[in-house]
């Protein structure tokens, strides 16, 4: 049910109109860059790619799609691994890297008022002069958008003591599907009546177009220093970090690997990781010289009650960073052993995090495919890698069908189908697994409060509830 | 300790059903909040009780009854806290009651509001269907935040039946320093202080003193306290100071518990200026939080709150026929109207509650 060409044209004549002609893609070379997202398994020519340059232009832009029922994706930098940015067929992809400003600072009140357009990493440099940083660090933090960052509610190796994008920003601008401006938040810490900031954050570009966010700054810690420790075991690695909690600390990040995971990681980047062990966690404590001191040394402590086979502590920044290199290049150390790998994002309560490793590795072997993990271990939030190879047929189905397990294995667990990388189309299957059809039909509830002709990002993030059904039974099928 | 869950979604539907008016009750000690209750009393203090808390998990989830004493005397025996630190306002305050206000004490610029630590909740539409949103893991991204949505909808959305909270472990030690200084240096002070890499967890201005809490390692609190410098309170009486400034009960805001005068709440940009006005402030949240007691114009008070990046509400007293909350704009009413109706088509939960046009 392609568009007709004349259809195609028509409207690209009045998006050009509106955001300038170079700023309207349409032959179908440079409109491929943008046939997907970090999840390159999915991938879907849009009709048009338009790149609006202020806020205006955005609303007229949503005018003429609303008016036209044209389908619109938005789009920040495309890192998500949810398939959330995929184009529409019938649609058009709004791309919002042109809105890159970031608008104010306000070192006194500690917040910025940033374009969607800017990546993360360029909120925390522009800041810095000012002793000042914005806290959620997700792994893409150099190439990611804000923009991108709120409608996945991101999160980072930080976020256990800092919390996720929900936690550190203030104030929304909105363009909605008719192209009307909503501000929402403000720049005290709440507002009256029912919380659309929070209802916003995660919204997967479902609801509306987030074209301006106003970020909390926070002070940089004066140090910060990693403690690395070893285990024999997972379990033995999963009772320090209960550990590690008990005490009373709260990590600033806290990370663990396992041993495939090490292994790659060391080969990699050669950070001098114990690639012996099965399972190594990554300690970071922030604070002042005092607090940083106090609490390493505890935690050096914990880890050797707890059967650690060999702990390092960073003594000074390059060996600090040294440490993280393994960890955050984690993914292209799996991407040399691997032509092509799968990242899940299940979240799990901790105490579970033993059986459900165990239960992974099993199946693994059942549906013959190697796994790697690597995940945030002080919130429970996994990310499996399964390795597997595009070229050789029916692999990538098997990926995805072993990876579909994982996650419903979270939820029996008491956990999510996603921590933070958003539901997208990639995971819309395990919907109905972690929701009943009353709680899918109140979701879809809440999407035709804002947009009931579902023009927005459609396919995405909330199952119709006739597909639930469907799902249920190919799932059923695939269990045999 | 009772499941009521059951009886709960019977009287929902029936109400449905009959397009009969509910008052979500809780404990009632919010009661002067918002605007005038009207309807029947639907009474969920009876659905109480404490389903699960792991303390290594640092997740605690409770039916939306459970009194917030029950859960801080659970919490307090693991050495863990509310990070929120959710004002009473009463004896018998819930849990439930807690997150529909969005109530959170002096910690909540740096250790997040009742909104920031909820994970999870169980809710009762206007349909009368048992719905579940998030989850009881730190991280869930899975659908809308229907749970972090309820936090200041009042219970115009539904019944909340149960929530699921990151908790905190209590920290090392806690220090308050008190510092004199007029209103405007102490607006300075405070977010400069707050912009340092240092434990602060409050800090209020009021009756001429600054007020500093430091929170933390013991090595970080006691060298921050050695740099900034004041008198530093006994435990006891620091204790009783943050406590009776989180519960309203110092000499500044008793003519309002009076029902003297009216209490305004600003929540406002933490640097912004003081407006000049004839009554009385006390400032809270390092000066995002602002009390200001006296009578004005609400539509004035709007306008200085919009000067200070912020909203204001009539907290106590004063018209609570009329708006209490700050005005929205047209499209912001319609969206709630529309999200309202998603969740409540009879409109039986708490009308008119929040505003009067939802
Ligand atoms: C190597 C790697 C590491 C990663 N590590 C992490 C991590 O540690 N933590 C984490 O949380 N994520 C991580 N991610 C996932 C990804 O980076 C985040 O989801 C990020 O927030 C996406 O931002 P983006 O600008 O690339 O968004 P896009 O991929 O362009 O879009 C993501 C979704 O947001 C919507 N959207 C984008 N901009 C807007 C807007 N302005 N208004 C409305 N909707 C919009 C899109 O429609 C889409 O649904 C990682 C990804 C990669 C490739």
């Amino acid at each position: 049910m392609s568009k007709s060409p004349p259809a195609r044209e028509a409207l690209a004549a009045r998006l050009r109109a509106c955001v300038g002609s170079q700023y309207v893609i349409e032959d179908a070379e440079t409109r491929r860059p943008y046939e997907c997202d970090g999840l390159a398994m999915y991938c879907e020519l849009p009709q048009l790619v338009v790149l609006p340059g202020d806020v205006a232009q955005v609303q007229a832009v949503m005018r003429i799609c609303h008016a036209c029922g044209v389908p619109v994706v938005a789009r920040g930098h495309g890192t998500g691994l949810c398939a959330g940015a995929m184009p529409h067929p019938e649609g058009i992809v709004l791309s919002l890297a042109r809105l890159s400003a970031i608008l104010a600072i306000d070192p006194e009140a500690r917040t910025a008022r940033v374009q969607p357009g800017v990546r993360n990493l360029a909120i925390s440099e522009a800041v810095a002069e000012y002793g000042l940083y914005y806290g959620p660090d997700p792994s893409s933090q150099i190439a990611c958008s804000i923009g991108g960052n709120v409608a996945e509610n991101s999160g980072g190796v930080h976020c256990l003591k800092y919390g996720l994008t929900v936690h550190n920003i203030l104030k929304l601008e909105v363009i909605s599907v008719e192209g009307e401006k909503l501000d929402i938040g403000s720049e005290g810490l709440d507002s009256g009546g029912m919380d659309l900031l929070a209802l916003f954050t995660g919204s997967e570009g479902l609801l509306g177009v987030i074209t301006e966010i106003t970020v909390r700054l926070l002070p940089v810690p004066e140090r910060a220093r990693v403690v690395m420790a070893g285990f024999d075991t997972i379990q033995a690695a999963g009772d320090a970090v209960g550990g590690i909690i008990a005490q009373g600390i709260i990590p600033a990040g806290l990370e663990m690997m396992d041993s495939h995971a090490i292994v790659a990681a060391e080969a990699f980047a050669q950070a001098g990781y114990p690639v012996a062990a099965k399972a190594l966690l990554l300690c970071e404590v922030d604070g002042t010289d005092a607090e940083v001191q106090e609490h390493s040394t505890r935690i050096e402590t914990l880890f050797r009650q707890f059967g650690a086979t060999s702990i390092r502590t960073s003594r000074n920044e390059a060996e600090r960073a040294l440490l993280w290199k393994g960890r955050k290049s984690a993914f292209p150390a799996v991407g040399r052993i691997s032509p092509d790998y799968y990242c899940m994002d299940g979240t799990i309560p901790r105490s579970q995090l033993a059986r459900v490793l165990t239960e992974i590795d099993r199946m693994a072997t059942e549906y013959g495919l190697r796994v790697v993990n690597v995940f945030h271990a002080g919130d429970g939030n996994l990310h499996p890698l399964i390795l597997f190879d595009a070229n050789v047929a029916g692999e990538f189905e098997r990926a995805e069908a072993f990876g579909g397990r994982i996650l419903e294995l979270c939820v029996a667990v008491g956990g999510c189908i996603t921590g933070e990388h958003g539901v997208g189309i990639e995971k819309i299957r395990q919907m109905p697994v972690q929701f009943s059809p009353e709680e899918l039909a109140q979701l879809e509830a809440v999407k035709q409060a804002f947009d009931p002709q579902a023009t927005l990002n459609p396919g995405k993030g909330i199952p119709l509830l006739k597909r639930c059904q469907e799902y249920r039974t190919l799932e059923g099928h695939a269990h045999g | 300790m009772a499941d009521c869950s059951r009886q709960l979604q019977e009287q929902v539907r029936t109400a449905s059903a009959e397009r009969r008016a509910l008052a979500i009750t809780g404990g009632g000690t919010k009661v002067f909040l918002g605007r005038r209750p009207v309807g029947e009393v639907l009474d969920v203090s009876a659905h109480r009780g404490i389903v699960s808390y792991q303390p290594v998990e640092l997740v605690l989830t409770a039916r939306a009854g459970t009194s917030l004493d029950v859960l801080e005397a659970a919490l307090q025996e693991h050495g863990q806290m509310l990070a929120f630190e959710p004002p009473h306002f009463g004896p018998g305050a819930t849990l439930g009651g807690t997150l529909a206000c969005n109530l959170s004490g002096p910690g909540r610029p740096w250790w997040g509001s009742v909104r920031d630590q909820v994970l999870g909740i169980r809710l009762l539409n206007g349909r009368g269907e048992h719905l579940r949103f998030g989850g009881q893991v730190m991280k869930n991204v899975a659908g809308y935040d229907i749970s972090r949505l309820q936090a200041g909808a009042m219970g115009t959305l539904g019944v909340i039946t149960e929530i699921s909270l990151k908790v905190l472990p209590q920290p090392a030690l806690t220090l308050t320093l008190v510092q004199a200084h007029p209103p405007a240096t102490a607006i300075t002070r405070m977010n400069q202080y707050a912009g340092e890499p240092r434990p602060l967890s409050a800090a209020c201005w009021l009756d001429g003193r600054l007020y500093l809490r430091l929170s933390g390692a013991a090595s970080a609190v006691q060298a921050a306290a050695g740099q900034w410098g004041g008198d530093r309170l006994a435990a006891a009486e620091a204790t009783a100071f943050w406590s009776a400034l989180r519960e309203q009960q110092q000499a500044f805001f008793q003519p309002a518990l009076r029902g003297e005068t009216p209490l305004w709440r600003f929540s406002v940009r933490p640097n912004a200026t003081l407006p000049e006005l004839p009554g009385a402030w006390v400032l809270d949240w390092a000066g995002a939080q602002r009390w200001y007691r006296g009578t004005g114009e609400p539509a004035r008070m709007e306008t200085l709150a919009a000067a200070m990046g912020g909203q204001v509400t009539l907290f106590r007293n004063g018209e609570r026929r009329a708006e209490v909350f700050h005005t929205l704009p047209g499209a912001l009413q319609t969206v709630q109207q529309r999200l309202k109706r998603q969740f409540d088509p009879a409109g039986i939960f708490n009308p008119g509650r929040v505003y009067g046009w939802l």
